[in-house]
């Protein structure tokens, strides 16, 4: 019994302590400022974790588009609301489906592999023999990765976006002849800047922020073993999903919460 | 050479999410920065505004001309405020103009219809509309009917 609270007791002291190591890595490798020195190392990062995750954006992209025009239509052209369709879709994307599929995309995609390939630094102790040369690893390897997530993530989200309106509105005009001119200005009638393209954008930043700091600090945090870095990585994409999908509803509940 | 092709590549990303954002914010959302933006406002009190939203469409014979920019309310008289943001410098709308709040379809949204009047005066920014008819209330509806029904 007494066993059994402790490890209670131990567990909950580890969980607050990595929450702790996490806060320290995050604030010190921000600290550590993007020298100029440092810009081609950002650049081969946003290459890294940015161009290399468009491919499967691009497509995840059109395919939701294309079905959420599908589903809309059929259900709408029950009330011979065809127009409405772009505007459901466009609202439905830039609010919600943008920015969180985005980020569960980049958490699998990009988040894994930045933790992999941290992790095995960390395993085959090259961030302790680059300190024992006098590099940082922090300002070497961490910050411009986490740098790169800030910047790549939001882009790939307003891409995400207009592929897939792009896809629905390949359905709903092209194939199940909806109409052109009412699709595009049911949309500009409705969408507004700041509420539904602003505060889309700040959900993404928002996103790129947590999946980035979750995939860094797990691979800089793993245990040196191969076992470890399985787990890591395991970790990345389970805590970067399950947090995005929270943060959504909380930062929903608080940007469109009023329901005027 | 590899560099190279990572530093293109890069940059085009970073293009395209760029130009992906200015798309949205064109195109998707309707901003146009080389149009007449001046506006004016109008206000009207409505006795009742059941469903009007902020954002929602002030038109004249169908026209859109203008949008609503804010809902008020008047305690003391139990009256809605309704303040209007139409195109153009004003000086143009009769100040006997009338206001209706009408709906598009069955299951529509409100919006607001003008309906130009004869007067030499004309409305301008910060002018109130006299002559309103607000919303149609299907319960107030049906209750009017029962009454004269109980009536006649």
């Amino acid at each position: 019994m007494i066993g059994f609270i402790r490890g209670v007791g131990n567990r909950s002291l580890e969980r607050l302590a990595s929450i702790g190591r996490a806060t320290l890595v995050l604030v010190a490798a921000l600290w550590r400022l993007p020298r100029l020195a440092d810009i081609p190392l950002i650049v081969k990062q946003i290459y890294q974790v940015g161009v290399l995750s468009l491919v499967i954006v691009v497509l995840s992209a059109f395919c939701i588009g294309a079905v959420l025009a599908l589903q809309f239509h059929t259900q709408l052209a029950r009330f011979g609301a065809q127009d409405a369709v772009g505007v459901g879709l466009a609202l439905v994307l830039l609010r919600e489906l943008g920015p969180v599929v985005t980020a569960l995309l980049f958490a699998g995609r990009a988040g894994s592999a930045i933790t992999a390939e941290i992790g095995l630094m960390k395993t085959t102790e090259q961030l302790s023999s680059m300190e024992m040369m006098g590099v940082d690893p922090l300002q070497r390897i961490v910050a411009p990765r986490l740098w790169a997530g800030f910047v790549s993530l939001p882009l790939l989200t307003a891409i995400f976006n207009v592929v897939a309106i792009y896809g629905g509105m390949m359905v709903a005009v092209d194939w199940m002849g909806g109409d052109q001119g009412g699709f595009w200005s049911g949309i500009q009638a409705e969408v507004d800047i700041w509420d539904d393209i602003g505060k889309g954008v700040l959900k993404s930043v928002a996103f790129a922020v947590v999946v980035t700091w979750i995939a860094v600090f797990q691979g800089y945090d793993t245990e040196p073993t191969p076992e470890g870095i399985g787990l890591a990585t395991t970790r990345t994409v389970v805590m970067s999903s399950v947090m995005v999908l929270a943060i959504d509803f909380l930062l929903t509940l608080s940007m469109y919460g009023d329901f005027k | 050479m590899r560099m190279r092709t990572v530093e293109i590549s890069a940059g085009a990303f970073v293009l395209a999410g760029t130009l992906a954002l200015i798309f949205l914010a064109v195109r998707v959302s309707g901003v146009n920065l080389t149009a007449d933006r001046s506006s004016y406002t109008v206000l009207a009190r409505f006795d009742d505004v059941a469903g009007l939203q902020t954002r929602a469409r002030v038109s004249i014979a169908g026209v859109t001309v203008g949008r609503v920019a804010a809902i008020d309310i008047d305690l003391e008289y139990g009256e809605a405020i309704v303040s209007m943001e139409l195109k153009g410098s004003g000086g143009v709308l009769s100040t006997d103009t009338g206001a209706q709040i009408l709906t598009e379809g069955i299951l529509g949204a409100r919006y607001i219809s003008l309906l130009p009047g004869a007067d030499e005066e004309t409305l301008f920014d910060g002018d109130v509309i006299e002559d309103t008819q607000g919303a149609m209330v299907l319960e107030n509806l049906i209750g009017d009917l029962l009454t004269r029904l109980g009536a006649s």
